[in-house]
């Protein structure tokens, strides 16, 4: 089942002398438990991609789907839901808030949602405990390291029933074993269905995805065949 | 890494037999480099000769046969360890050759050419990435010898991003020629060798 689909989405920045032309008829599927990453160096257009596909901005032409449905087609209040319901974000730099703990960040988009704050309490230590994280529930974002506050950016991400994954560079300031961590962590919820875009210009993030796709001035030049089995490299 | 510092190392924990030796190896190199008996006992022959092992002379020549590492083996192994391995570059990498080609050849869009190698490198890294999800069947040598072909891959990588992004910016600048103009590679203005 397809989860996100991207049809000749276009973006454009400005006007006359000014505009710049971000992504340029941009096709992409993602399905239901698949990784896919998105490389190329900055300018590419990797970020835009994926505000387009989360509903943060508008496409300028094309149609963005999200589990079927055409978000241009929807009310503003219906992408909102659809946001908070349907699509989990992690950015580089976690987006936590500061005055909350993190079982309280984690369990926000559902009490946003009008879940009740215990059953979106419970959800939350749940998605904290799958990230080996419930002794640092009660701890506010300044109490945790680097890799610890990017755990609970990924658990607030998949808290509930989230269909779509989309991040951001997501291992930015972290060092590799923890960015290792973090890929396994979006390749775990992919695993139990979720799909996911990752967006990155490091090729050893971009690695654990089951496909990669290559951006350069705003179009797809590329992508890689399907990951052939891993016992080829060792005989 | 040679054949014969590792047995060197396998016998600094201790006599070993030589089929031992062969199958310890091979578990400790994460199964990525395959030995065969006879290998492993023309090395054993030549430490023999260099003083560097010893063998149980009273047994046989077989996979019974036991080996020790001598004084000498103790020193040489020691000395190996803390030797940098020669890291100079080569004279010719033939992946930098074929992009400097590409830019001069007419018709050949160097950034297609550099997407091209790109890929393959990606997918290569997916390939070895993916030995790394299984976490319970994956022992700490094993994950160094995949964690050491990913940088190793992902420095080639950078190369090319850094390659696209200079070439990109030559571009704009008009400091590239067009291509099809009689253009030489360019040369360094000194030979650079780095010694360890």
């Amino acid at each position: 089942m397809t989860v996100l689909e991207l049809r000749k989405v276009s973006k454009v920045y400005g006007d006359g002398a000014t505009e710049v032309l971000a992504l340029d008829g941009v096709d992409l599927a993602v399905a239901a438990g698949s990784l896919v990453a998105v490389m190329g160096a900055s300018g590419s257009g990797k970020s835009t991609l994926l505000t387009i596909a989360g509903s943060l901005e508008q496409p300028t032409e094309g149609d963005v789907l999200v589990g079927g449905a055409v978000l241009s087609k929807m009310s503003r209040n219906d992408q909102a839901r659809m946001r908070r319901r349907s699509i989990g974000y992690v950015f580089q730099d976690y987006n936590l808030l500061a005055g909350l703990t993190a079982v309280e960040n984690v369990s926000l988009p559902l009490e946003l949602d009008g879940v009740a704050a215990r059953k979106a309490r419970a959800a939350g230590m749940a998605a904290l405990e799958e990230l080996g994280l419930t002794d640092r529930a009660g701890h506010y974002p300044d109490q945790l390291s680097g890799g610890e506050r990017q755990r609970v950016s990924i658990a607030r991400a998949v808290v509930g029933d989230r269909q779509l994954l989309l991040a951001d560079e997501p291992s930015g300031a972290l060092d590799s074993a923890n960015g290792e961590a973090v890929m396994r962590l979006v390749l775990a919820a992919c695993r139990r269905g979720v799909a996911a875009v990752v967006v990155t210009h490091d090729a050893q993030l971009a690695s654990w995805a089951d496909r990669v796709v290559f951006l350069r001035d705003g179009r797809v030049v590329d992508q890689t065949a399907p990951r052939p089995e891993p016992e080829s490299l060792v005989r | 890494m040679s054949v014969r510092h590792a047995l060197l190392a396998l016998l600094s924990e201790g006599p070993k037999y030589g089929l031992q030796l062969r199958e310890e190896f091979e578990e400790r190199t994460g199964e990525v480099w395959p030995l065969n008996v006879g290998q492993v006992y023309t090395t054993l022959q030549r430490l023999e000769r260099d003083g560097l092992v010893e063998s149980d002379d009273a047994a046989d020549d077989g996979p019974q046969k036991g080996f020790r590492i001598t004084a000498g083996g103790e020193m040489e192994l020691a000395h190996w360890l803390r030797t940098p391995p020669d890291l100079s570059s080569p004279p010719r990498d033939e992946l930098v050759i074929k992009v400097m080609v590409a830019l001069r050849m007419p018709g050949v869009d160097v950034h297609e050419v550099i997407q091209v190698h790109r890929r393959y490198l990606v997918e290569l890294m997916q390939q070895w990435t993916r030995l790394k999800e299984d976490e319970a069947g994956f022992d700490v040598g094993f994950a160094l010898v995949v964690d050491a072909e990913l940088f190793r891959l992902d420095s080639v990588i950078r190369w090319l991003d850094a390659a696209d992004g200079r070439l990109k910016r030559a571009a704009v600048d008009g400091s590239i020629a067009a291509a099809g103009e009689p253009t030489r590679l360019p040369k360094p203005k000194r030979k650079v060798v780095v010694r360890p």
